[in-house]
């Protein structure tokens, strides 16, 4: 339960007034001294939402990042001080958020960077060995690949990967065209994050295999977007960046 | 093609792509160990700056009816209903 | 107390992985963040474990609140757990501060009054963080930049009545010492006489910010400048109460290149080199 003191010191750090029992040397001072916490407070959540959603902030601008930051940070503090772990209902913020409503490509791009950190921090699993995955090509209708818990897909109406990318530190703006985009978020071997555009079939067989399905399902997700879907380059490159894991338990 | 035929030859496929992916990962096998690109860590124990600060500045903005507008690299993406919309709001 | 050995080390930033594997520069020890720690695996593990076998290192918690009245979370003190049992570091320090309210985390070490209600508090949640870790825990002095009417014990006398209670160790960090002795006009020469040096188990240096008030300079523990003359001035005067200690320093904005680093870390182990030779005499 919180408790009278920490409810007032915290309720002061949002409104700015001096809390009852806060002094300085010069009484006088002890406004602007107590803003010395106030600033960190609210600096330091802002400049940790900066450090999870970096395209957000340049697609935005540092000005304008700034003054949305505080307004998230009072609907949607952080839950513990896992701070990494913060930022889950930046996205859906930032898609009602009315005067960012002619911008509808922002909520995308920030879940793209959701899944890059939670790519980044996620459990360290065994790649599957390439005996194995011999070994289940001998029967790939019945086989299942597990994917690494980082392997995510982000589907958008918009052209969320290429927004990305061209935002990267060092990257001049250029001019893009707004379009759909698939793309999987993936830690590789090296435990590099990356970031790869999908084509539609290419989406549906790592959306398909995301959700369990067998080996076989996810090639015939594929095919419905394209007959002649060929997954030999796709298997090889997820293979290639140890996306496949060595299965928890044997399927019966 | 009937379905028992296209499934017969998706499953060959899958096959052919994945003894290619098992002989390809052999030799990425001896893939040197490294150790990514690192993100900063968001937990520190600095004081941030002072008694000034952009970030407490918020309820000035929001008095204004966030006349601010995105002054960002958004500007350069353009979108079926225009470049975005970089026009101040004026009631919110 | 600590395991750290009485030399100096640096707090460590992922940017300076590469120049510290290629260089292996001779430090007593790094220090990291816990709570950057505690996602599952990938760089931030990797980093640790490599780096790990060539420091010693120091686990330094910023999120536990121990400075506020309710329960600790016990989620977060697994978490430390499992990072403890992972890495078996030399030694684990938090803050006399408070981070957390409800159920927001502040993000900053904020302060509280020192009276014999916060004391009970303090001590409580202490002995409950050396039982879940099973090691003795170092508090560290904290930075402040504003007094509570409510405070009714010197600073110094809340430690040592923690120590005594719980056994725990301190942090002594000579930087927070000097923001707080000038932002509230006290002599930290007095604060050293009074501080209960034997509980020292290492020493934090780092840089301040400053600004003008129209009573005088504010301090800020701000950690993104080099350590103030002042500071390795009160530094060695600590060293030379304690002897040699483990020292690190702290750069965490603006973070320079490892050497500027490694330059104040051989600063701090000259002071060290210093007492030690005239312990040995």
């Amino acid at each position: 339960m919180p408790d009278p003191f920490t409810t007032a010191l915290a309720a002061a750090l949002q409104s700015g007034a001096l809390p009852p029992g806060v002094t300085a040397r010069d009484p006088a001072e002890a406004p602007r001294r107590f803003a010395v916490y106030r600033n960190n407070v609210a600096h330091g959540l802002s400049r940790a939402l900066a450090t999870r959603f970096p395209v957000i902030e340049r697609l935005l601008g540092a000005e304008f990042f700034a003054a949305l930051a505080p307004l998230f940070i009072a609907a949607h503090p952080p839950a513990s001080p896992r701070l990494f772990e913060w930022g889950g209902a930046f996205p859906d913020f930032l898609r009602t958020f009315p005067p960012l409503a002619g911008l509808p490509y922002l909520a995308d791009v920030a879940r793209l960077e959701l899944a890059r950190g939670v790519a980044y921090h996620a459990a360290d699993l065994a790649p599957l060995s390439p005996a194995a995955l011999a070994a289940l090509a001998v029967a790939p209708d019945t086989a299942r690949l597990a994917l690494h818990p980082s392997v995510q897909v982000i589907a958008s109406d918009h052209a969320v990967g290429t927004i990305w990318a061209a935002n990267q530190p060092g990257s001049p703006p250029r001019d893009i065209t707004d379009r759909p985009e698939v793309v999987a978020v993936l830690r590789d071997r090296g435990l590099s994050v990356q970031v790869w555009p999908l084509t539609p079939p290419e989406a549906a067989f790592v959306t398909a295999l995301r959700d369990s399905l067998p080996l076989l399902a996810a090639a015939q997700a594929a095919t419905c977007h394209a007959p002649h879907f060929d997954p030999a380059p796709l298997i090889g490159r997820l293979m290639q960046a140890g996306a496949f894991i060595a299965p928890s338990k044997e399927t019966p | 093609m009937t379905m028992m035929t296209r499934t017969l030859t998706l499953t060959a496929s899958l096959a052919t792509a994945m003894t290619l992916a098992a002989a390809q990962a052999h030799a990425e096998d001896a893939m040197e160990k490294c150790y990514g690109v690192a993100m900063a860590g968001q937990n520190d124990c600095a004081a941030g700056p002072g008694t000034t600060c952009a970030g407490t500045a918020a309820m000035d903005y929001q008095g204004n009816a966030w006349k601010l507008v995105p002054a960002g690299t958004c500007a350069t993406i353009s979108t079926p209903h225009g470049m975005g919309s970089l026009e101040p709001i004026k009631d919110m | 107390m600590t395991q750290l050995p009485n030399a100096p080390g640096i707090g460590f930033k992922p940017e300076h992985f590469d120049a510290l594997r290629a260089s292996r520069p001779d430090l007593g020890f790094l220090e990291i963040h816990a709570e950057n720690y505690m996602g599952a695996g990938g760089v931030p593990h990797a980093q640790l474990t490599a780096l790990r076998a060539d420091y010693a290192l120091s686990l330094h918690g910023v999120g536990l609140s121990i400075g506020a009245p309710g329960r600790l979370d016990a989620d977060h003190l697994a978490r430390l757990r499992a990072l403890i049992d992972r890495y078996r570091p030399e030694s684990f320090s938090e803050h006399l501060a408070w981070a957390s309210h409800g159920e927001a985390y502040l993000n900053d070490l904020l302060p509280l009054p020192y009276t014999p209600q916060t004391l009970a508090i303090v001590c409580d949640h202490i002995d409950e963080v050396q039982q879940m870790l099973g090691c003795q825990m170092l508090l560290e002095n904290p930075a402040t930049y504003v007094l509570f009417e409510q405070s009714t014990l010197p600073e110094t006398t809340f430690l040592a009545e923690v120590v005594q209670h719980t056994g725990c160790g301190l942090l002594l960090d000579v930087n927070n010492m000097f923001v707080s002795a000038s932002n509230h006009r006290f002599d930290p020469r007095a604060y050293l006489d009074d501080f209960p040096m034997q509980a020292v188990g290492e020493i934090h240096l780092a840089g301040h910010a400053t600004e003008d008030l129209p009573s005088g300079p504010l301090l800020i523990d701000a950690h993104g400048s080099p350590v103030a003359e002042p500071v390795w001035a009160l530094y060695a005067e600590v060293i030379a109460r304690t002897g040699p200690r483990p020292s690190l320093i702290e750069w965490d904005n603006d973070v320079p290149a490892l050497p500027v680093l490694l330059a104040e870390a051989a600063r701090a182990g000259a002071v060290l080199a210093q007492a030690g030779a005239m312990a040995d005499a």
